[in-house]
């Protein structure tokens, strides 16, 4: 009983606070840089695109709206098409979680109204972005066993150079 | 049946069988790598090691490998043990030691053994802060991808590629954690099965090349239960399919023919689904003109044709059952072609008639791996049927089976049966004008001309039995090897008989069925199999037709005004001469087919059909096996399976012209097929290949698409950003999506992918097994249509031997006896339009006799004119012969054909 | 008739229905307040068209009827709810005098009968919809409507045996001294929760407790239908809110200010009271609200009669 009426009274007292929201869009509110808006796709430090079409944002992805289809250049995986219907993306992140290549980021920009459903159809040139996105550093493929133009076999971070099946040493 | 009990579970479990087996059965999950139930165990992994208790009172247990102990009855285990739980632990962590940071990029992940008994064991967190041992990779050839880095040595690959399927060219190297599994040198894999590397390999050393180009992950793709077009052998595979494009096909195991294995042939030859050469829209010829029209337009052309006069149906051993049945009933049985020559029709029918007649066993490929004596007469069955040859490979080693038994020794027990097999002698006889791929496991091999090895054949039959009837002036060396022959093969508990069409020769095949028959006097299990060229070969031999050739008489009489030609490439029945009369002759050509074949271009309609990938129907494998296959694809509309094509056609016709057949009123394949069982009884039981399209499962169709199937809302919105139904088809009891039933006791038949909780990879078949390496819970994938149970060969009840024994062949000094040389790669017509097989196929060359190599080239003289070809000898070949690629260099099979060689010098007496 | 009287008929309505939207948006104001918020505030002045363009928004939204619903009865239902709120406000007292239809002299016993009523509207649409939520929304709200009824009447029982009359006006009059909410502190309690759960406002909203049922009863309802669920609603919280500043609160009557402007203040007060209480308050299980009803608000109403008869009893005998 008691409890309740106190709740009753702070919560009138709520009257007094600061608002919490703001007045968007003539005030922009501060949005951190893990908020989860528009997806992207980021690009290696050396400016190639980060994902490899290993397809497991798609497949984390709770409303099935990624797809891609894997191609391959010079040993390097880069997917095809990658396609995110943003008219189905309830934005849980999921994807970036699961990417294990950084190559998929959610970023602050929520501003993505469409008239036309079909225009919330992004395509790989429209996720694309030039930079690292979030994580400036991380390369896949210096951690990863294949070579790539310019990273050797045995090349990567810990590897030795490969092993000369002819030497007679033990 | 003994218990043992695991984990403190009473698990009823069979005696013969490894406790790696038995806790597998039983349903316990229990990482292993190096066994295979196809291989056996050789305990090189240490990954499946459990706790076994000598008594109820032991509480200490020991650590055992699993897969190397034998169950004992009542023997007690414990796979959750902790000390066996870290144990397994520690061998993954010391397996992923060096193995490299590339799921993402390796296309095992998401159907990975590695990865799935990772997980299994807990393996989570590397610890090891070294640096990793990297390998550099071979180019293996057009069909097999390698990446060593990511190998945890299991052997399995060179067990399997060296052991099991007899290739040499695969090894291992260097040692310790350095060893190496590849090739001496860079170079394309030789041996017919290096495909199944890719589903042996439980890590992603071993990748499929073709389908890495189009690669997608397991649980993205539709699947199929589906039977291999490539063969009359008629392997099971699973056809894979993502965005309507098939992806790749997979082994699917069918306990009595292909088990775990499929030939590089079948698993790469699909590739002509998705080639250039594909027909995809009707085509009109207008003016000379190839043009594309609408299905309506099409079909009102061919209502046209159709009453200008007499409609002639030809099909092929390649097109389904139905398709081939649905333009019986179109054009009746008096206008019904087979599509075959007169010659290939008979060897088909006589093969069909010798099997039904033969009063012994007709084996199953499973079976004829423990047949203990095999004579193979006139077919190099490693090139006509691949998948079978293995399958006497394995035969081989039956007398190492029973020298372990007596030597208690498990059958299981690979490397211990292998070393003791080093001893035993093989009892497997081959009889070939040329070298097969199975002369190095064979006790024997004889090279004659066909018609000598008929001979040969009728002696030892002769010498098994002396009702058959003799042959006169047999060479003392023949008639001494004739005996030889005559009691390996007596002397055998399961004596098998192989030949086939390959030389085009009946009396062979006659020559083989009095062999079988003749020991089935003695030996009732004596089995007979003879090798058919097509997939549907054995169908259409059953269903019947008139030959080629009595189409070409009609036509050339002026009394064929259209002339539907289905799946077929008459220019590799016919010569070109006849095709060309044919084309001159009949005013309307329509064809129907996936492919375009020179017939093309002169028919008036070309009509896009299904392929085995995007359709339903039915197989007639050279055992009478019916087999269906379903579609994983479903293709854009004019494209539609043969015999809706012809039920179309029939629709269009005026209302008077309607076959009384009921063809126009089926309305899915399982009318058609019962229509096809009420007209040829022989065929009936092919209705229950596979369960009917309303077969459910609590009600519910049957997933073809794994629960985790992603892009479901997104995959074809740049067509249309709303949400379309999935595809689907009256003809399956699938769904083409991931909703519905499955589960491991589905019908054999309707299997369409291998996945059960924790196993992801093909492995995850032992599930679906009643017992490992035994038969499919589900029951069994097609039925046998021949059954030789009422045959007998006795004293009451003799066998009618063939008594027409050739005379012996006699070269001639200016022509030759031009001799098939049936390529697996190169001679099959369909996979040839796949990139990989035509890449791994070898230019045509002339086989000749090791002495008659002249110079580096020669000119043989066809019917079609002359061929000028690079010469190879051939060793054993027998003097007046040539060995010809089949269908590479003329066309048309015309086997064996007496012809011209220019620059042979010297004829040469026969040895 | 006269021409006012059917200028009244016809303007009290849409009075009352321009006040429940208005309070639509009222409300969000308010919760925006009580939460940091801001609210609607961009259509109009301070937000207040807001209202206007949901009204406009709800009378373009499609009209669906499922197929599987009781057609009639579908319609019938928010028709009932509506109207059996609208009718009570004909003999609220406004200010002396001034009321639509007048001092009835059963007037209390009206506004019985009419929220009685009120409950078929809501049974009513949960049974029409025919789908699972609505029913047990329907069933919720019966249940809860029902047991509620009876406190509510036990509990207007002291107000009715202080003023000797039940008519509203005799009862504001009876509190010219003092207002009822004093000696009847007991009786406005077990009212005003009754009230709560009569007009199924949070905290006691079970019926359509949308993270359970969907939307209750009204889960199959769109465009205008369930617009006017809407709107019932809050006029039933208008409803209550005079019902309490008459019945409790004095009506009326204030010094100072003109007596409509003080029926306006106390009433208006209470609707906030409302808003701020489903601001504030999780809604409780269903047995919970059950048990309170039976357990604590019967007996505590039971109490209420007997000590007011008591204590009329004693004055008079006195
Ligand atoms: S944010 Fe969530 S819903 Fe959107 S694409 Fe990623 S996984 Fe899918
Ligand atoms: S998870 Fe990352 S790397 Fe993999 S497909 Fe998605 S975006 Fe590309
Ligand atoms: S082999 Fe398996 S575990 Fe290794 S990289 Fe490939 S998917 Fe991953
Ligand atoms: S290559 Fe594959 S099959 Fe061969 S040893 Fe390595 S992991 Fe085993
Ligand atoms: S599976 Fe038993 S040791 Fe490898």
């Amino acid at each position: 009983m008691f409890n309740t009426l106190r709740t009753l009274l702070l919560t009138a007292l709520h009257a007094f606070h600061r608002r919490a929201t703001v007045q968007y869009p003539e005030q922009q509110p501060y949005l951190p840089p893990r908020y989860r808006g528009r997806i992207v796709l980021s690009r290696d430090p050396d400016g190639e695109e980060r994902c490899v079409a290993c397809n497991l944002c798609a497949v984390a992805c709770p409303v099935d709206c990624i797809s891609l289809q894997k191609t391959e250049t010079d040993g390097r995986w880069r997917p095809e098409y990658f396609r995110i219907n943003f008219s189905r993306c309830i934005f849980c992140g999921f994807c970036e979680e699961a990417c294990p290549t950084y190559a998929i980021q959610l970023t602050p920009d929520f501003e993505m109204g469409e008239y036309a459903r079909p225009n919330l159809v992004y395509e790989k040139e429209d996720l694309l972005i030039s930079g690292t996105g979030k994580y400036p550093d991380y390369s896949f493929y210096n951690v990863a066993g294949i070579p790539i133009p310019g990273k050797e076999r045995g090349a990567s971070e810990r590897e030795r150079p490969p092993i000369d099946l002819h030497s007679l040493l033990p | 049946m003994t218990t043992i009990r695991i984990d403190g579970r009473d698990c009823p479990t069979r005696s013969d069988i490894n406790l790696l087996q038995a806790c597998l059965e039983a349903g316990a999950n229990l990482p292993y790598f190096c066994w295979h139930p196809e291989l056996g165990s050789v305990g090189a992994c240490r990954q499946c090691a459990i706790k076994q208790f000598s008594g109820p009172e032991d509480r200490k247990g020991r650590i055992v490998m699993a897969c190397m102990t034998p169950v004992s009855e009542n023997a007690i285990i414990s796979i959750d043990d902790p000390e066996a739980r870290d144990f397994r632990a520690g061998v993954i962590e010391w397996m992923m030691v060096n193995h490299p940071h590339d799921c993402p990029v390796c296309e095992e992940g998401s159907e990975c053994h590695l990865q799935d008994m990772t997980v299994m064991t807990g393996h989570n967190t590397r610890r090891y802060r070294f640096t990793k041992r990297t390998h550099r990779n071979q180019d293996l050839g057009p069909f097999v991808k390698h990446e060593m880095n990511r190998c945890i040595a299991c052997y399995r690959c060179v067990r399997f590629y060296r052991d099991y399927a007899g290739g040499d060219d695969l090894a291992a190297f260097a040692s310790h954690d350095n060893v190496y599994f590849g090739r001496a040198e860079d170079g394309t894999l030789r041996n017919a099965f290096s495909g199944n590397l890719v589903e042996i390999c439980p890590t992603g050393v071993f990748t499929d090349k073709p389908f890495s180009a189009v690669y997608t992950r397991k649980w993205d793709m539709r699947g199929a239960p589906s039977v291999c077009v490539h063969c009359a052998v008629g392997c099971n595979t699973i056809v894979n399919a993502r965005e309507e494009t098939l992806r790749r096909v997979l082994n699917r195991y069918n306990t009595d023919i292909n088990r775990y294995v499929l030939c590089d042939r079948g698993r790469f030859g699909h590739g002509f689904i998705n080639a250039p050469t594909r027909i995809r829209t009707p085509l009109r010829a207008i003016d000379g003109q190839q043009v594309p029209v609408p299905m309506a337009d099409a079909l009102t052309a061919f209502a046209r044709m159709a009453t200008q006069g007499r409609i002639v149906g030809i099909v092929s051993p390649r097109a389904a059952l139905e398709t081939c049945f649905s333009l019986h009933a179109l054009v009746g049985p008096e206008h019904f072609s087979t599509g075959q020559t007169r010659q290939e029709q008979e060897c088909t029918e006589l093969a069909h008639t010798l099997l039904t007649r033969h009063p012994g066993a007709l084996p199953t490929l499973h079976e004829m791996e423990s047949a203990d004596a095999v004579l193979v007469l006139g077919e190099d069955v490693c090139a006509t049927a691949p998948r079978l040859g293995l399958s006497l490979r394995q035969s081989v080693r039956q007398a190492s089976f029973h020298t372990a038994d007596n030597a208690k020794v498990p059958r299981w027990m690979d490397a211990a049966v292998r070393t003791l097999g080093g001893e035993c002698p093989s009892n497997l006889h081959i009889l070939t004008p040329a070298p097969t791929d199975l002369d190095n496991v064979a006790a024997e091999t004889f090279r004659a001309a066909p018609d000598d090895i008929a001979r040969l054949g009728f002696a030892i039959a002769y010498a098994i039995d002396p009702f058959a009837p003799p042959v006169t002036d047999l060479t003392p060396d023949d008639a001494a090897h004739a005996a030889r022959i005559a009691q390996a093969l007596m002397a055998a508990r399961k004596p098998l008989v192989v030949s086939g069409m390959q030389y085009g020769s009946p009396t062979l095949m006659q020559a083989t069925a009095s062999i079988a028959a003749a020991l089935v006097r003695t030996i009732p299990a004596a089995g007979l199999s003879l090798v058919l060229p097509e997939c549907n070969s054995m169908g259409l031999a059953m269903l019947g037709g008139l030959p080629l050739e009595t189409v070409m008489e009609q036509a050339r009489a002026g009394e064929i005004s259209t002339l539907v030609v289905v799946e077929n490439d008459l220019t590799r029945h016919l010569d070109l001469a006849d095709v060309a009369d044919l084309v001159a002759a009949v005013p309307n050509i329509v064809v129907i087919d996936h492919t375009m074949t020179p017939l093309c271009q002169h028919a008036s309609l070309v009509l896009p059909i299904a392929t085995f990938s995007e359709s339903n129907g039915t197989l007639v494998n050279q055992e009478g096996r019916a087999q269906r296959f379903f579609q994983a694809v479903f293709p854009p509309a004019p494209i539609q399976a043969g015999w809706r094509w012809i039920q179309a056609l029939a629709r269009s016709l005026d209302p008077s012209m309607h076959p009384i057949t009921g063809l126009i009123d089926w309305r899915d394949l399982d009318e058609a097929l019962a229509a096809l069982a009420m007209a040829f009884p022989d065929l009936a039981p092919a209705v229950m290949a596979a369960p009917e399209a309303d077969y459910r499962i609590n009600g519910e169709k049957l997933r073809s698409q794994t629960y985790r199937a992603s892009g479901r809302t997104v995959i074809r919105s740049f067509v249309s950003v709303r949400d379309q139904p999935p595809p689907a088809s009256p003809d399956t009891p699938f769904s083409s999506s991931m909703e519905g039933a499955y589960e491991p006791d589905m019908p054999g038949a309707l299997v369409p992918y291998y996945q059960t909780p924790a196993w992801n990879s093909v492995q995850a078949l032992n599930r679906f097994q009643s017992e490992i390496g035994g038969p499919m819970r589900g029951g069994p994938s097609g039925i046998r249509l021949l059954s030789p149970a009422e045959n007998q060969n006795t004293e009451a009840q003799p066998y009618a031997y063939a008594t027409d024994i050739p005379a012996p062949y006699i070269p001639q000094a200016d022509t030759v006896l031009v001799l098939p040389d049936t390529r697996l790669f190169g001679s099959e017509e369909l996979s040839m339009f796949s990139p990989p097989i035509t890449a791994r196929s070898s230019a045509p060359t002339l086989g000749l006799p090791a002495s008659a190599t002249g110079s580096g080239r020669m000119v043989l003289h066809l019917e079609d004119g002359p061929h000028d070809l690079p010469v190879e000898p051939v060793p054993g070949l027998p003097e007046g012969t040539v060995l010809c690629p089949t269908h590479m260099v003329a066309r048309a099979f015309r086997f064996p054909r007496i012809a011209r060689l220019e620059g042979l010098t010297d004829g040469g007496e026969r040895p | 008739m006269t021409s006012s009287a059917l200028l009244t008929i016809i303007l009290t309505p849409l009075l009352l229905l321009a006040l429940a939207t208005l309070l639509t948006w009222v409300e969000r104001r308010l919760l925006g307040l009580w939460q940091d918020r801001h609210g609607p505030n961009r259509v109009g002045p301070g937000g207040m068209f807001q209202a206007v363009a949901d009204g406009i928004k709800i009378l373009f939204k499609q009209d669906w009827i499922p197929p599987f619903a009781d057609r009639d009865v579908f319609i019938l239902a928010p028709a009932i709810g509506m109207m059996t709120a609208l009718l009570s406000f004909a003999v609220i007292p406004i200010t002396m005098g001034t009321g639509i239809a007048g001092d009835l002299n059963v007037g209390l016993l009206f506004i019985l009968a009419m929220m009685g009523l009120g409950v078929y509207a809501v049974v009513l649409a949960g049974w029409s919809s025919n789908s699972k939520f609505a029913l047990l929304g329907g069933m919720r709200a019966a249940a809860q409507m029902i047991s509620y009824e009876v406190f509510m009447g036990l509990a207007l029982l002291g107000v009715v045996m202080m003023a000797g009359s039940f008519s509203l006006h005799d009862i504001v009059t009876a509190q010219a001294g003092l207002w009822f909410i004093i000696p009847q502190c007991l009786g406005f309690g077990v009212f005003l929760l009754a009230g709560i759960a009569e007009t199924h406002r949070l905290p006691f909203d079970l019926p359509e407790g949308e993270n359970e049922l969907g939307a209750g009863f009204h889960t199959e309802y769109s465009g205008m239908k369930f617009g006017m669920f809407f709107i019932a609603e809050y006029a039933g919280i208008v409803l209550v809110s005079s019902l309490v500043t008459t019945l409790y609160l004095g009506g009326w009557r204030g010094p100072l200010l003109p007596p409509a402007v003080w029926f306006l203040l106390k009433t208006g007060g209470m609707v906030a009271f409302f808003i701020l209480l489903r601001a504030s308050l999780p809604r409780p299980r269903y047995d919970q609200l059950m048990a309170l009803g039976w357990k604590v608000l019967l007996p505590l109403s039971l109490l209420n009669v007997m000590a007011t008869g008591t204590i009329l009893m004693l004055r008079a005998s006195l």
